[in-house]
């Protein structure tokens, strides 16, 4: 039977919602699922792990030097932790995607990127060349496997569970080179863009920093959170971590609004998974309106604010 | 300091990849191949830093049969100084290609390794975690500004979060986002000039490296295609259309 250990993902207060989405994958391969908690002071957030439904087991490692989640200094820890493990999970974001890869090869393996489906418990499907195509791949016989786990193709596990929470003593110490120095965060009070089941996107079509304000401002009345093409983060209207994209957010709201986004390859692959896809645009031709559940061609400078209006 | 930067050649970005019918893989035949665009990145950073005096030595290295030469003699075109094929047949999963550029670390000492963050083909995104971690140095990933001063450099990263800052010591691994730089373009002198530029061709065999274990691929899918979708006519349609579907 497979043994399979998540990596947590927290800001130090409360658990990513990717954490549960783990689990959801680990429910898919079968068998006994822990966490693994890092951090400077984790009893809250593992005390949350452990309420995940079907986890047996959390593991806290609390320790100065995991207060922030570099990975020099938090693989060597979980490559303590992961021996007697089948599986080794973690969250296809920016955390997982800097962490994960340093833990196998530090276990010489190769790691499994964006796993989205489980085929069995060697075999996972995952998507390529910005999703064009998506493979089958299997993992050789005897080696643990680690894996990212792509969240847009996972629901997060509910709550219900209750598992026992085992405090243990960090095995290393901080690496002495890497030092986390500051955080500069774009959010606002708006839902979270990776978790949202809404989410307002505008375009280069915007024009300016200040013409996102009625892109706001929609998203704002229908409880949205609000995204952008990489051209529009490119000609600085809008901060970084509101990208979607291959090289950005790639996410799974119910609902994706897109307002003067043509629809380039790479920003479609960070939509695909989306319930309903509604474009607007000037340029009837404008490839988003191949994959839009509902289209309709005009300015987004009359139709934003008549939106605005009409859902008000 | 040299400065190693790692290139891999892909598909162009440009051309939308089909899978082949029987499902053993993804049309190649014929399809334009580029310097994977991170990668371009990461050199232009490189080159950046000699300029501004910081390294002395910029070295492409690419993995991989001996078309990647092609690759390499675009590194050279765009300013490097000397370029190293680590020829290989095959698939080179990521392990493998971190193994072999830590065996090139070690021949070549440089103070700074420079990768894309992910190659747009496999959208992997691990090498230059898995060198870093092999190595036992730091891993900057995602980088979107760098700041060398001597033996320690700054990085801002771009994370789910926002932004992060990170400090490190040299040498280190730093993999590069879209927004650290624009890529200059090569003119035509400038490939004249790479012919003459010094490639040497090594054996990744004779380098000594592992390539297990391996992952296969089983099978090629296409991606799932989404239902043709409706237009509507005005504001008053798509709000009744998203009333009628309870989205709002």
């Amino acid at each position: 039977m497979s043994k399979i250990l998540i990596i947590a993902e927290h800001d130090g207060k409360a658990l990513n919602l990717s954490t549960a989405k783990c689990v959801s994958c680990a429910k898919a391969i079968g068998g006994e699922i822990h966490i693994a908690v890092l951090g400077k002071a984790v009893d809250a957030v593992a005390a949350q792990a452990a309420t995940l439904a079907q986890v047996s087991k959390v593991i806290a490692v609390s320790a100065d030097h995991l207060e922030h989640a570099l990975a020099e200094n938090w693989a060597p820890e979980i490559v303590a932790l992961a021996g007697g493990y089948t599986h080794l999970l973690g969250p296809s974001t920016t955390f997982g995607k800097d962490l994960t890869p340093r833990i196998a090869a530090l276990l010489g393996v190769n790691q499994l990127s964006d796993v989205m489906e489980v085929i069995n418990a060697q075999t996972f499907r995952r998507p390529i060349y910005a999703g064009n195509a998506i493979i089958d791949v299997r993992v050789p016989e005897g080696s643990i496997t680690v894996a990212t786990v792509r969240s847009a193709s996972w629901q997060a596990a509910e709550a219900g569970g209750s598992a026992t929470v085992e405090n243990r003593a960090a095995a290393g110490a901080a690496s002495g080179h890497t030092r986390w120095i500051s955080l500069a965060s774009g959010g606002g009070d708006r839902p979270d863009l990776q978790s949202a089941s809404k989410v307002v996107s505008g375009g280069r079509a915007l024009g300016s920093a200040e013409n996102f304000a009625i892109i706001y401002s929609l998203a704002d009345k229908i409880g949205a959170a609000v995204g952008a093409s990489r051209a529009a983060v490119d000609a600085g209207y809008v901060p970084n971590d509101m990208q979607v994209g291959q090289t950005g957010k790639i996410i799974s709201p119910d609902l994706y609004l897109a307002f003067g986004i043509s629809g380039a390859i790479q920003h479609l692959t960070g939509i695909k998974d989306a319930g309903t896809i509604v474009a607007v645009n000037k340029d009837g031709e404008a490839p988003i309106f191949e994959i839009a559940d509902i289209g309709l061609v005009g300015d987004l400078f009359t139709i934003v604010p008549e939106l605005d209006r009409l859902l008000g | 300091m040299k400065i190693l930067v790692g290139i891999k050649r892909v598909v162009d970005y440009n051309v939308r990849v089909r899978v082949l019918p029987n499902g053993s893989g993804v049309d190649t035949d014929g399809v334009k191949m580029s310097v994977n665009p991170f990668d371009e990145i990461a050199l232009e950073e490189a080159l950046r830093l000699r300029e501004a005096g910081k390294a002395n030595e910029v070295i492409v290295v690419s993995i991989g049969s001996e078309d990647c030469q092609q690759q390499l003699r675009t590194g050279l075109a765009m300013g490097a100084d000397r370029a190293i094929q680590v020829n290989a047949t095959g698939a080179v999963q990521p392990l493998a290609a971190a193994r072999a550029l830590l065996k090139i670390i070690e021949r070549e000492q440089p103070g700074l390794v420079l990768l894309g963050k992910q190659a747009i083909d496999d959208d992997n995104n691990q090498t230059g975690q898995m060198l870093a971690g092999l190595w036992g140095r730091p891993q900057a990933t995602f980088a979107s500004k760098l700041d060398v001063d001597g033996d320690k450099a700054t990085v801002i990263r771009e994370v789910d979060a926002g932004l992060e800052t990170i400090g490190i010591d040299l040498p280190a691994v730093v993999t590069v986002d879209l927004r650290l730089n624009e890529p200059r373009f090569v003119k035509l002198p400038d490939i004249m000039k790479a012919k003459k530029k010094p490639l040497d061709v090594l054996q990744l065999a004779e380098l000594g490296v592992d390539n297990g274990p391996q992952f296969s691929v089983e099978k090629y899918n296409p991606p799932p295609q989404r239902q043709k979708g409706i237009m509507v006519e005005s504001a008053e349609q798509l709000v009744q259309e998203l009333k009628n579907r309870g989205l709002v």
